[in-house]
């Protein structure tokens, strides 16, 4: 440790010494200690438990002998702006660090000055292919802090809208994935199928994408007449085409040969990397948390929890084409059992008037006002609570102190955390299959970074 | 001033007797081995570690016998076989806050204390690797402590275009 350049949490003055991404890059051999090299080559979790065994690490190697690349921030397969550093050897990736944060924007920091009812609107945005999901989780967290009930109808509203979000963001993964590997038939297949599902977005909540539909108390508005016809038209189609997906892709050779096998992960190594979604289900531990601690109405439907065998690229795969028919069935159990009755609470402190109503009440006007300037008071107090999102477990602290805006917004994101298994899963492996690895843990940029 | 669950077990130090989604309140010197403890009994996940700046709540409401402190690390824990989850808030400190990491009883943990640290300027003894993980490495100061001026680099817009 006596480099000069190397800065650490004990030399904090050297942490803003220059003006280079510095110590967050991936380092030279020879100033990387053991502890950050062993994580690099994803050695964290050999032999006895979890304790880092030092031997796993190639000491061999000397710097003159690899190279060190930059893959990203602007590489169309990094999925945004993820950047990878790749030590490599010839070939094959020696270490891996992933570089993050070009797309922060301090959105925590932002939900600490927006009221409870605004906030859907930041939290949305965090994960872009699901924003349903990010909305569901905040609106339930303020709720649990104020403790109100959401009608029946509200609750399968959600539960509705929350599957379709995941099927449209398992397609645009299928997509993406398609394209990463060459088959850029599937990238059109792929979004035009999630265009339906868009298409319903935008006639119920007047948005496509960042909808701001779930809400603390319910949902923003009820679903639009005839819905039941165009859901179920969504899951015809959708479910007939998964099938033309499994002969475009499942039984390719080509496609079979860059995933299978490549790039496996075992149940101790998910759990102890706290890595959730469809790549801890990959390795065969069915956690799911509709079915683990079911939420909202996901006891009261009947859906089969998708889990692998290897770990490897093609199991992750398979998951997610087969959660997309069980999507599917749990939306068709949601038309079938979807109750009537309100859409949102009755409680006049979290939901506003009806639009009738203020046109002749003064008192609705200035409730309705009232609401949407100063927000409603939520009791102190401090909740977590987490849902299942397309990747894996997203969850939400929140501190209240008693006033309008949350003393502390934090955000669980799954792809932050997924995101740590890259250097395990790319050790070994060649430079081509990055590409399949950082596709199959599906990071969203902006929930990485938020 | 905040309350918080009224479930929370005073000053809880081991794993016996708590109910789902509990809190318990180790000291910094404590925390390692209580973290340690829950491993042991079957919490497999470290899914969230996340630190809060309580710079105006100094009142806040924590068990008898626990010193608050200005900063919190609250890391929750997660049994899958138990279906539980727990939450540890450990006093960090005020001016210099630091706790033991627990890169090595959960390697996931590496990612979320380095944003701890960048964004409150928690430091984590023992972490393979604290350097700023979201904000640029020049960045000065922590963005989410309280008293970090949101704002006070003024912004240069353009003017707008004057009359023609």
């Amino acid at each position: 440790m006596s480099e000069p350049n190397v800065r650490t949490a004990e030399r904090i003055e050297l942490l803003t010494a220059d003006t280079s991404e510095g110590a967050q890059e991936l380092q030279r051999r020879e100033t990387t200690n053991v502890n950050e090299l062993g994580r690099e080559v994803g050695a964290v979790l050999r032999l006895d438990g979890l304790t880092l065994d030092p031997t796993s690490v190639d000491f061999e190697r000397r710097d003159d002998e690899t190279m060190i690349i930059n893959m990203g921030p602007s590489h169309p397969s990094t999925h945004g702006v993820l950047r990878l550093m790749l030590e490599l050897d010839g070939e094959f990736v020696l270490r891996t660090k992933p570089v993050i944060g070009y797309l922060h924007t301090g959105m925590e920091k932002t939900g600490e000055e927006l009221s409870y009812v605004q906030g859907a609107t930041n939290v949305t945005r965090m994960d872009y292919l699901s924003p349903v999901i990010n909305e569901l989780c905040f609106s339930m967290t303020v709720e649990k802090l104020l403790d109100i009930e959401v009608p029946a109808r509200a609750v399968w509203i959600r539960m509705l809208m929350s599957e379709l979000n995941r099927i449209s963001s398992h397609l645009v993964w299928m997509a993406t994935n398609g394209m990463d590997l060459g088959a850029s038939s599937m990238m059109i297949y792929g979004l035009r199928e999630r265009e339906l599902i868009l298409a319903f977005f935008e006639k119920t909540a007047g948005l496509r994408l960042n909808l701001n539909y779930v809400r603390p108390g319910g949902v923003a508005a009820d679903l639009p007449d005839g819905w039941q016809d165009d859901v179920l038209v969504i899951c015809d189609t959708i479910y007939a085409r998964t099938f033309e997906y499994d002969e475009l892709l499942t039984g390719q050779p080509i496609f079979r040969n860059r995933m299978i096998g490549v790039a496996p992960l075992t149940a101790e190594e998910a759990l102890a990397l706290g890595v959730t979604g469809p790549l801890l289900r990959s390795t065969g531990v069915a956690w799911d948390l509709r079915r683990a601690m079911p939420y909202l109405a996901y006891d009261q439907v009947d859906f089969d929890v998708i889990v692998g065998t290897y770990g490897d690229n093609f199991d992750r795969y398979a998951i997610r084409l087969n959660e997309i028919r069980e999507s599917i069935r749990i939306v068709r159990q949601c038309v079938e059992k979807m109750p009537g009755g309100d859409y949102r609470s009755q409680d006049p402190k979290v939901t506003p008037p009806p639009r009738a109503r203020i046109g002749e009440s003064m008192e609705a006007l200035i409730h309705h006002f009232k609401l949407f300037t100063e927000g409603f008071r939520v009791p102190p107090g401090e909740v977590y609570l987490a849902v299942e999102s397309p990747r894996g477990e997203i969850g939400c602290y929140l501190v209240a102190d008693g006033g309008a805006k949350p003393y502390r917004l934090h955000v669980r994101g799954p792809s932050f955390v997924n995101l740590q298994a890259v250097s395990l899963l790319m050790r070994g492996g060649s430079m081509s299959d990055t590409i399949t690895v950082i596709s199959t843990i599906d990071p969203v940029m902006g929930e990485v970074d938020r | 001033m905040i309350a918080l669950s009224p479930a929370a077990p005073p000053g809880v130090l081991t794993s016996e007797g708590l109910a789902a989604d509990q809190c318990c309140f180790p000291t910094p010197a404590q925390y390692f081995a209580l973290v340690a403890s829950f491993r042991d009994d079957d919490f497999e996940m470290c899914v969230d570690v996340c630190g809060v700046d309580y710079l105006e709540y100094f009142d806040r409401w924590v068990p008898d016998g626990v010193v608050r402190t200005r900063f919190e690390v609250v890391v929750n824990l997660l049994s899958l076989s138990k279906k539980q989850r727990v939450r540890v808030r450990v006093q960090a400190g005020d001016d210099a806050p630091e706790v033991d990491s627990l890169f090595t009883l959960y390697p996931g943990t590496e990612a979320m204390e380095r944003e701890a640290f960048d964004l409150l300027g928690i430091l984590f003894t023992n972490h393979p690797d604290l350097t700023r993980i979201l904000m640029p490495e020049e960045w000065e100061g922590h963005p989410l402590r309280k008293d970090y001026g949101a704002g006070r680099v003024p912004v240069q817009f353009k003017e707008s275009p004057g009359p023609r």
